[in-house]
């Protein structure tokens, strides 16, 4: 055995304490690759199957069948690129985070690497960014091929470049909310009474506009964070179906990212620092 | 072993690494938002180099002031330094230069042995090479070089526990923290556990470890703080602090009725330095057990008290607990 002199030093005085944080930062982010690897095709069934079987249903199936519009496919483009968004965020860093939190306890391992507490917090929520920017990419080859008529895309980048990080950013942190506030046990009831409801009511199925004629639901449902992805990508990927103004999808989402980013970070820092 | 035996604490941007107590605190005080006190005043300094034990029942606030000294518990009031650096300024750098292991099985369940302590060594700042060469060392320290790349579920419970202790060490740290590092596992792993203790000590580590184990206490430690409600009620060497008793013998008696008279007459008993009423009977302090126990049975009979049962043993850190709170460590 080698072990220990007396005079330790500390591997990370070698670097300038900033850019120890930095280096700590992306070490972590290398943990959390290695495990996506290594669990990267449940990752892949769990972000493709629901998106799939929707398009596959209702932009194939019922329009064979004669039972649905053709044009559907269109309308759900950026719905359901937005709801896979979502849905990859929020999971992506709530289901490990409560696992953590609780039974394996393993948060306490990651909270003592040299830096600050919401610095772990930040970068689950940038781990989960780049998960769910990949879901985005992995589902829209589906949406695009399954319909029986080819959705006509027009895609503006500008907005197609603004609006899916904005988007992925609101999503993680709201998965860094709900992983730090909610009870272990209650989490399957929060994706029943908040995940599922904003995923059906996210403007996924109708463009917003759409829905004048139920104006009470139109206005409730401006508090669902996915209403203004939908309504972000549809602008930036099918704009001639019409969408929400501009300012209106980058407000809604900043809003987003705000609120969610503070609570999240928040309601981390209480959960392991007593 | 240096101690320096310093008062005043220098600050962090003056020390010189290397010198002054490994660990200090001052009126350290955590009163949790329930109002519990979990630690009043606590006043401790530890050498470098030492084995130091934190010695008390569930409940004595070990724990809490593990967790102010490793940033995970914000102190109410005081302060605290770990190698110098003050704790609650300068949280990411003292996390730099300790290495902790929590009550809890913190292993990251998703990769192997090996990767839990390459990627460790990534966290504290070593690149791809060195981690791996220090994970390697790790793995020949704790002794799991053959189980390197299994998932952390297969190992034993001792196994994990002396992974735990190993992954909080690859970075090289000034103090390691050890809270209650063998509640839980079985008397043989224990073992293998103190050994690797006394091996680390010996290559001069400062540990800091807490304990309800009084054996675990006087066996690996050079020296125990007695801890109780949040503060500490004698702080010594194993021996110093089983001497300060200043009794050989121990003879603890269940009989009945405990009464006045019976106190009286053995307290006078030639031999006898004391007797009290402890958690398991009435216990008796004497310089020597030689002609004792005729004498304490005559004592009894002359009382028409029952002698229901009678021990000797030498002092223990648990009797010392006892004397001073009139409790059980197990309680």
């Amino acid at each position: 055995m080698t072990a220990g002199s007396v005079t330790f030093s500390s591997a990370t005085s070698r670097r300038a304490p900033r850019l120890a944080v930095v280096w700590t930062f992306l070490a972590l982010m290398q943990r959390d690759a290695r495990v996506l690897r290594r669990e990267f095709l449940p990752f892949l069934l769990r972000t493709v199957v629901q998106p799939f079987l929707f398009v596959f249903v209702f932009a194939y199936v019922l329009p064979k069948i004669g039972q649905g519009q053709r044009g559907f496919g269109e309308v759900l483009v950026a719905g359901l690129m937005g709801s896979s968004i979502i849905l990859q965020g929020i999971q992506a860093v709530a289901i490990p985070l409560v696992q953590e939190f609780s039974f394996t306890r393993e948060i306490e391992d990651r909270v003592m690497a040299p830096l600050p507490v919401w610095g772990v917090a930040v970068e689950k929520i940038v781990f989960a960014f780049l998960q769910s920017l990949l879901a985005a990419a992995v589902v829209f080859p589906l949406l695009y091929l399954v319909p029986l008529q080819r959705p006509d895309i027009r895609v503006q980048p500008l907005v197609l470049a603004t609006v899916l990080p904005l988007g992925a950013l609101v999503s993680t942190s709201l998965g860094l909310w709900i992983g730090s506030a909610v009870n272990p046990r209650q989490v399957p009831l929060v994706f029943s009474l908040i995940v599922i409801p904003v995923t059906f009511l996210g403007a996924v199925y109708y463009p917003w506009a759409a829905l004048s004629s139920i104006r009470w639901l139109q206005v409730l449902t401006l508090v669902n964070p996915l209403v203004y992805m939908s309504e972000g990508l549809r602008a930036a990927l099918t704009p001639q179906l019409g969408h929400m103004h501009y300012l209106a999808v980058y407000g809604g989402l900043l809003a987003g990212v705000a609120v969610f980013g503070y609570f999240g970070v928040r309601a981390f820092i209480r959960r392991v620092v007593s | 072993m240096a101690d320096t035996g310093t008062t005043v604490m220098p600050r962090a941007e003056q020390r010189e690494p290397g010198s002054g107590p490994a660990i200090r605190t001052r009126e350290l005080v955590k009163r949790y938002s329930n109002g519990t006190l979990a630690v009043d005043r606590l006043e401790l300094e530890v050498r470098q180099g030492e084995i130091f034990g934190l010695l008390g029942p569930n409940g004595a606030g070990k724990t809490t002031t593990v967790g102010m000294l490793t940033t995970r518990v914000t102190p109410t009031a005081g302060e605290a330094w770990v190698a110098g650096v003050e704790v609650r300024r300068h949280a990411v750098q003292v996390k730099r230069l300790i290495g902790v292991v929590t009550q809890s099985n913190t292993l990251d369940r998703s990769l192997t042995v090996q990767e839990n302590l390459y990627y460790h060594g990534r966290y504290f700042g070593l690149n791809g090479r060195e981690a791996a060469v220090e994970a390697d060392r790790i793995l020949e320290m704790v002794r799991l070089k053959e189980r390197a790349r299994a998932p952390v579920d297969q190992l034993s419970g001792g196994m994990q526990q002396r992974l735990l202790i190993g992954r909080a060490l690859v970075h090289r740290p000034q103090v390691l923290f050890l809270d209650e590092p063998t509640a839980g596992i079985d008397p043989q792993a224990r073992l293998a556990l103190w050994e690797i203790l006394r091996e680390l000590h010996e290559g001069g580590q400062t540990i800091l470890l807490t304990t309800h184990y009084m054996e675990e206490a006087d066996r690996l430690c050079e020296r125990v703080a007695i801890m109780d409600r949040g503060r500490i009620l004698a702080l010594g060497s194993p021996e110093d602090l089983k001497r300060s008793l200043g009794a050989e013998t121990i003879m603890t008696l269940q009989v009945e009725p405990m009464s006045e008279r019976l106190v009286a007459g053995l307290s006078g008993l030639p031999g006898v330095l004391g007797v009290e009423r402890g958690p398991r009977g009435l216990d008796l302090y004497a310089d020597g057990a030689r002609g004792l126990l005729p004498r304490v049975v005559e004592t009894a009979l002359a009382e028409n008290a029952e002698l229901h049962d009678l021990s000797l043993a030498a002092p223990t850190l648990e009797t010392v607990f006892i004397k001073l709170t009139g409790r059980d460590l197990r309680e």
